[in-house]
């Protein structure tokens, strides 16, 4: 029997005293995918650091094919055909498709001038590969997020990879481009590449997978063949606790219409939007990339300009195209991204939910009442139970929950009367998406409206009254919540 | 063939005919082969400046020092070929400028890829630094004598000749020397693996730290460069004028820096095209020469070089902001 590709074996970290990896050992054979499911915090960022020579572990051995590794680092984990894809994937905007896929093995052969026609054939034979077609002299910043990811899958093909490390393959795709995501993965494995799945969204891969490792605070709590895992099982392992999701509470039957959208239009965007939005009800809108549905979260919050319809918010029309005015008139929007979207990141965790309040404590000449604003941000912090060391930190050394959280804070702060989300637990871990579902299902019984857009169909389902398809630009179905299954709904997105 | 508006080139290009066209107009003795070498010998050290900045440009961060640079280098080596090496060729002359602005730039190179230090604050700080240090202790006063070689070379011309009306015109030989300038670096730009490297590291330096581009070395390259030719570029001023005046070309730096933007290159680094900042190049001495034969006074030149520096990137910035939103 050969040596498997890859084997870990009392693998041990600690930062400053705090333990990341403890004891942990797997192994990874040929053409075989892996999931390693693990929570944020859990240790998967250190592993993937480690495997690729970026970190070294305290304890343990890393081996390659058998042959114990002594000091890794990132040249020799590269040459042994490990490569790293980073959540980022870390291609170049500014570059063309071909370039970026073939630029590391022309380095790696040593080449000092462009050979124009190598790079184009190196490229195209790597897309070959993955049966995939994208224009090669397309700059990378003009294609979708689906598309930049098969660049970075074909980028580490072209440097003859043995295995691939996927970070969070799946947190930023539909549910259409996972289906195609795995079907490439089917062909590498194939052609015995084996692929090392690094999330805590595993559920959707798990059908291509041998293999599952679970680690949590740093240890391997649970390892077997992947068909012995589902979603539930997964969380279970990864949390440590059941975590329940439970159908919204029924809407009561007289609650008032808060939001009325009439006939929006945005040309070739979308068109024809019409729906309404009772008090403390949870509306979902689902939605493949390109239904329109972003642009219409948008549209609500005036960040995108309709050219037709109307918004009224009881029954008060909402200025179109001006998200002064919709924030005014008790509309809140969490954008997708809340990193680049939502947050001053490098600003500390109590100055980004203030600035949302800073006009309700402004004194006579704009002079703010610090002691006020201050007490007023302490306690959204504890209402929504950020866990945060210290208010004065930096947002961006938050978890991704946590930081939603504070994006939350921020908007509660005002006490909106409806609020927009899209895509609320995008990058947030199992544990932390339940509460943010707990957090939808309080704003709702409070009397607020919530308006939920979300590629993540359980999600979905967990949270909403009712759903509306988006397809194409237009609402093609208005769907009670429960009266559909995730398959069903994702068979109507798709079909 | 259809014009792309969202590219600066093409934008710079037509206003550079129709400036053209204007000036014609007005000026019936503006279409000569006088004026064209008068704004290709105007073009000669400002294109050598521009297509150092421009690669500075594209590598993500920003020189403002090379015109202390420049003139640093015309007053040392000036000086150097006076009293150690007067048998100096001309070409010798031209390669003792570019090892001194070489020199210099990699103090600028050390500071910014070796300690990693921001780009604007090293070389605001190296402008003040060289062109302080040569006015205090090498010298304030013009060396109007120059090394032979300096003089041979001042006197060389491409071509020269005498116009219908009696008066003459010339071009001087340190025009090749800009062309040979833009031919080489289009060259390490787009077709050696370095000059892809520049361009990687100006659309994202962890990426290209993540795919093993050595990044210091890559910058640090860019900076001597920058260097070289802007130490070639203060030569050629002082042969062509005749006179090493250490007072000259610093303050040039803004409408450098304003004619390779023009031309697209964008000071977050990673795009551009060497067409463009040549084009940003001859619309800057088109305006700056122009305006004074169409009788137009010379303060109004800072005023319709800042005018075009808002339409020429202001425009295809907002035509691209519109074609996002009509696509989102």
């Amino acid at each position: 029997m050969t040596a498997p590709l890859v084997t870990l074996d009392g693998v041990t970290k600690t930062y400053a005293g705090i333990t990341a990896l403890d004891g942990v050992g797997f192994s990874i054979a040929a053409g075989e995918a892996v999931c390693l499911a693990g929570e944020n915090g859990s240790g998967k960022s250190t592993l993937i650091k480690i495997l690729a020579g970026v970190e070294r572990p305290d304890r343990g051995t890393i081996a390659f094919s058998g042959a114990v590794q002594g000091a890794l680092t990132p040249r020799v984990s590269t040459d042994a055909g490990i490569k790293v894809i980073f959540q980022d994937f870390s291609l170049f905007p500014n570059l063309s498709v071909a370039e970026n896929i073939a630029m590391t093995a022309e380095m790696g052969a040593g080449a000092r001038l462009v050979r124009h026609g190598r790079i184009r054939d190196t490229a195209r034979l790597t897309l070959d590969r993955i049966g995939v077609d994208i224009p090669l002299d397309a700059a990378v910043e003009t294609l979708s997020v689906a598309h930049k990811q098969l660049v970075a899958i074909a980028r580490a093909l072209a440097t003859d990879a043995k295995l691939i490390i996927m970070d969070e393959p799946t947190t930023t795709l539909t549910e259409r481009e996972v289906r195609s995501l795995l079907a490439i993965i089917r062909l590498l494995k194939a052609d015995g590449v084996a692929v090392l799945f690094v999330s805590h969204k595993l559920a959707e891969v798990l059908e291509v997978c041998e293999h599952v490792v679970v680690l949590r605070n740093g240890a391997k709590v649970a390892e077997g063949p992947a068909d012995q895992f589902d979603a539930a099982s997964l969380t279970l392992h990864m949390t440590g606790r059941a975590v329940g999701e439970t159908p919204p509470a029924p809407l009561p039957p007289g609650a008032p219409v808060l939001l009325q959208v009439e006939a929006l239009a945005k040309p070739g965007v979308f068109d024809d939007v019409t729906f309404a939005l009772r008090a403390g009800e949870v509306l979902g809108v689902a939605g493949l990339l390109g239904s329109g549905r972003t642009a219409l979260a948008k549209a609500l919050f005036g960040l995108v300009a309709p050219e037709a319809g109307t918004i009224r918010l009881d029954g008060r029309p909402v200025p179109l195209g001006d998200p002064i005015a919709a924030a005014a008139a008790g509309i809140g929007y969490v954008p997708e991204d809340r990193l680049t979207e939502g947050l001053f990141l490098t600003q500390s965790i109590a100055r980004n939910i203030a600035i949302g309040r800073l006009d309700a404590h402004a004194r006579g000449g704009g002079v703010l009442d610090l002691s006020a604003l201050w007490g007023e941000t302490r306690d959204w912090l504890k209402r929504l139970a950020v866990k945060a060391p210290d208010p004065e930190a930096a947002v961006r050394s938050l978890s991704g929950g946590n930081q939603q959280r504070v994006v939350l804070a921020r908007w509660m702060a005002r006490g909106p009367r409806v609020l927009v989300l899209n895509g609320p637990s995008v990058g947030v871990d199992v544990g932390s998406k339940a509460e943010i579902h707990g957090i939808i299902a309080d704003l709702a019984a409070q009397g607020l409206g919530v308006i939920v857009i979300s590629d993540d169909l359980p999600e979905l389902m967990a949270t909403c009254h009712r759903i509306l398809v988006m397809k194409g630009g237009r609402m093609v179905e208005d769907l009670p919540g429960g009266s559909v299954t995730t398959d069903g709904l994702a068979h109507r997105l798709a079909s | 063939m259809k014009l792309d508006w969202t590219r600066n080139e093409t934008l710079v290009a037509v206003v550079i005919l129709g400036f053209c066209v204007l000036a014609a107009l007005s000026d019936p003795g503006f279409l000569s082969v006088a004026t064209l070498t008068d704004l290709l010998r105007n073009g000669i050290v400002l294109g050598v400046f521009a297509v150092g900045v421009f690669v500075v440009l594209v590598s993500g961060g920003i020189d403002v020092s090379f015109t202390a640079v420049a003139a640093f280098t015309m007053y040392v080596t000036a000086m150097t070929l006076n009293a150690l090496m007067p048998w100096m060729p001309w070409w010798g002359a031209l390669a003792v400028g570019m090892a001194v602005g070489g020199l210099l730039g990699a103090i600028n190179g050390v500071l910014i890829a070796g300690f990693g230090l921001p780009t604007l604050i090293v070389t605001l700080g190296t402008l003040s630094v060289f062109r302080g240090f040569m006015l205090t202790f090498i010298g304030q006063k013009q060396i109007t004598t120059l090394p032979p070689g300096m003089r041979e070379f001042g006197r060389m011309m491409l071509l020269r000749g005498e116009n219908a009306d009696g008066s003459f015109y010339s071009l001087h030989a340190a025009f090749v020397v800009t062309v040979l300038v833009v031919v080489l670096t289009w060259f390490i730009l787009n077709r050696t693996m370095l000059g892809r490297a520049i361009y990687a590291i100006g659309g994202s330096v962890e990426s290209a730290r993540r795919i093993g581009i050595n990044v210091r070395g890559v910058q640090f390259f860019v900076y001597v460069y920058v260097g070289v030719l802007a130490g070639l570029a203060g030569t050629i001023h002082a042969s062509m004028a005749r006179v090493a005046n250490p007072f000259d070309l610093v303050g040039l730096e803004l409408s450098v820096i304003a004619a390779v933007v023009l031309g697209g290159a964008r000071l977050a680094g990673g795009y551009g095209t060497l067409t463009g900042t040549v084009l940003g190049v001859a619309l800057i001495v088109l305006v700056r020469n122009s305006l004074i034969v169409l009788g137009i006074p010379s303060t109004f030149q800072s005023i319709a070089i800042g005018c075009l520096i808002l339409i020429g990137t202001g425009l295809p910035a907002w035509q691209a902001r519109r074609a996002a939103a009509r696509a989102a």
